[in-house]
């Protein structure tokens, strides 16, 4: 069904790779699955291992090592915010406290609601822009604690008016 | 002391050209005219040569110098891949970040000089996954200059083609080590290969490969329009050029500053970053190389910016990072962040960097809640020493970096921790 549905999409993607190297083409693929089913759970996984010819377990052991492919549901909208080195120090830990406040939630787990899927993440190459972080990959800068309400009210708004998501980034913007 | 000058930008030319990320501007200003005449009018091996004689060393981390890499691809094998490393993440870089954003036709005009003078027809920049949006940007940018003639088949009529493609890694720190990145980019988990072989000689899909940095490949256009005697008026003998180096943590003003190589370390957090950013907080440690560097103290203020002097002081300029941090911060609470972060990046591969990692974080956090014992601090330099060396690829060892610096420079705030707890 992936593959029908979105065969332009995908032919294009495995064109990027020589013909005998098709697995290549695992990573992007991994994406779009993520976006159209939500998550990756066993089905999409297999469905992505027949595209390619792989076997279920493979892909499955990939799903399970970079940490923007999602096994368990998360929200329509997946807020990472850095902790590390320097952002522990620069107003993260803050930022942590105020979402988890707001959200009624623990950082690793999911809104009620399911709009929201609160992660603490490792640096995302912004720490200038200490205390940041990514919704569905979005940089949101210099997040101090009077910009939060709002950015959530926004978020929020955008999954409530139907504005399409991808929590695998493919639609992010600056 | 007076700020050191920059005469002028070799690599963050967004600073001094508004809106050159659009292909017009960056037309305008002399954009692909290099990648003309490097095809048009020089051989690969006198690009090749060029590039050597300009001492262009690696951005990425090592330092190795660029042309002397590129002559180490055997002619013969075919066909050769260009791999662009855009997977910046080690802790406190950004800078690759500001490049792709804002001016990534020179990275692109790069790539493709880069591509032709080692002959490959096909590259792929691998990106780091959270650079979502620069994945999507750089695919617009190319898709515009092929549409020009600039990228695709047959450049300038010379016969040449050569196709760039966006790989978007899906976040593991591990995959910028080139090994890792070529098991990714091939559809694998990120895991390091054994070397030798190196990618030069069988890389992608077993192919000669060149794996090179974003920002080193943005120096290529400059170093071809201007010579390698204009390159080496930037920067010292051994470290020619410039850099782009992020700042961040505890200063006036964080972010990316392109420097000559060799200004010092004072002069670039005084002077350039506008120094420390409470008054009442002074200067407690820097971590000058990104999370896997040694640590420094107001004592090494005066050491150059150079891969020589930075590797003479026991640690290293790295990806051009500079964490400064000031005395609000616990030591262990530090040592703990880093650790945590190479716990939870460590591919697993090797055990003493998978168990080490593990343990030194639980000690670690077992003081920082404390719950610290008598004989901690001994037993993290333990730890340590029989993971350094020990270990598959050089992130285990730069788990040890935290430990080793936390004792060697805050030893009495350890054990006064841990005092404190008994
Ligand atoms: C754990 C680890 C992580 C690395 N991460 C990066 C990275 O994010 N970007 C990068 O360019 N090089 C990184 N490197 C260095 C690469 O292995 C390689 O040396 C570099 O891409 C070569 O390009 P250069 O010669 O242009 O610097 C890393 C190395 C290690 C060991
Ligand atoms: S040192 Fe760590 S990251 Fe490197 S191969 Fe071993 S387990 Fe993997
Ligand atoms: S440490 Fe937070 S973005 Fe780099």
């Amino acid at each position: 069904m992936l593959y029908e549905q979105h065969k332009a999409e995908i032919d294009e993607i495995l064109a990027r790779y020589p013909v005998d190297r098709k697995r290549s083409a695992l990573l992007p693929l991994l994406y779009l699955a993520q976006d159209v089913y939500g998550r990756l759970d066993r089905d999409s996984i297999r469905e992505v291992a027949e595209i390619l010819d792989l076997p279920y377990t493979d892909v499955f052991e990939v799903v399970g090592f970079y940490t923007l492919f999602y096994n368990e549901e998360v929200g329509k909208v997946v807020l990472d915010v850095c902790d590390d080195v320097p952002c522990c120090f620069c107003g993260a830990e803050e930022l942590v406290a105020d979402l988890e406040n707001r959200l009624g939630i623990k950082a690793g787990e999911t809104t009620k609601d399911k709009v929201f899927t609160l992660r603490r993440v490792k640096c995302i190459a912004a720490c200038d822009q200490a205390p940041v972080l990514q919704a569905n990959l979005e940089f949101h800068n210099r997040v101090l604690p009077d910009k939060v309400e709002a950015m959530l009210a926004k978020l929020r708004n955008d999954v409530e008016s139907g504005k399409p998501v991808s929590i695998s980034g493919r639609l992010a913007e600056r | 002391m007076p700020k050191t000058e920059l005469k002028e930008y070799i690599v963050m030319r967004n600073r001094e050209i508004e809106n050159i990320r659009d292909l017009d501007v960056y037309l305008a200003s002399g954009g692909y005219a290099m990648a003309k005449q490097a095809l048009t009018s020089m051989t690969p091996a006198a690009i090749i040569d060029e590039v050597k004689k300009s001492g262009l060393r690696g951005r990425g981390g090592a330092g190795f110098p660029t042309g002397v890499k590129w002559s180490f691809v055997p002619k013969e094998l075919n066909p050769k891949y260009l791999v662009v490393n855009a997977d910046e993440s080690e802790p406190g870089t950004f800078n690759n970040h500001e490049i792709i954003d804002e001016n990534p036709h020179q990275l692109l005009e790069g790539i493709v000089i880069s591509a032709f003078a080692i002959g490959a027809n096909v590259a792929y920049i691998y990106i780091r996954g959270e650079f979502a949006y620069g994945a999507r940007f750089l695919e617009q940018k190319i898709a515009e200059a092929r549409a020009r003639g600039l990228i695709g088949k047959n450049l300038f009529g010379t016969g040449y083609d050569v196709e760039i493609y966006v790989h978007r890694g899906a976040g593991a720190y591990i995959c910028g080590e080139e090994t890792a990145l070529l098991e990714s980019l091939e559809g694998k988990i990120g895991q390091p290969r054994l070397k030798p072989p190196f990618p030069a000689v069988a890389g992608l899909y077993a192919k000669p490969t060149v794996v090179n940095n974003v920002e080193t490949l943005t120096n290529v256009p400059r170093i071809i329009e201007k010579g390698a005697d204009w390159f080496r008026s930037f920067g010292t003998e051994k470290s020619p050029g410039t850099k782009a180096v992020s700042i961040s943590g505890h200063v006036k003003k964080p972010g990316n500053y392109e420097i000559p190589l060799g200004i010092t370390i004072r002069e670039f957090i005084f002077d350039w970053a506008g120094g420390m950013r409470d008054p009442n907080l002074p200067l407690k440690f820097i971590i000058p190389g990104g999370a896997s560097s040694n640590w420094l103290t107001e004592q090494h203020l005066d050491l150059p910016m150079t891969w020589d002097d930075m590797a003479a002081a026991g640690t290293m300029l790295g990806s051009g990072a500079m964490v400064v941090l000031d005395t609000s911060v616990p030591v262990v609470r530090a040592a703990l962040k880093v650790d945590e972060f190479f716990k939870h990046e460590s591919c697993g591969k090797c055990s003493p960097c998978r168990e080490g990692t593990h343990f030194l974080v639980k000690v670690w956090e077992r003081i920082d809640e404390g719950h610290g014992r008598v004989g901690d601090i001994e037993l993290l330099a333990d730890v340590g020493k029989q993971m350094l060396g020990k270990c598959f690829c050089p992130l285990g060892d730069s788990s040890v970096s935290a430990v080793n610096s936390a004792i060697k420079f805050f030893r009495p705030e350890l054990d006064a921790a841990i005092d404190a707890q008994h």
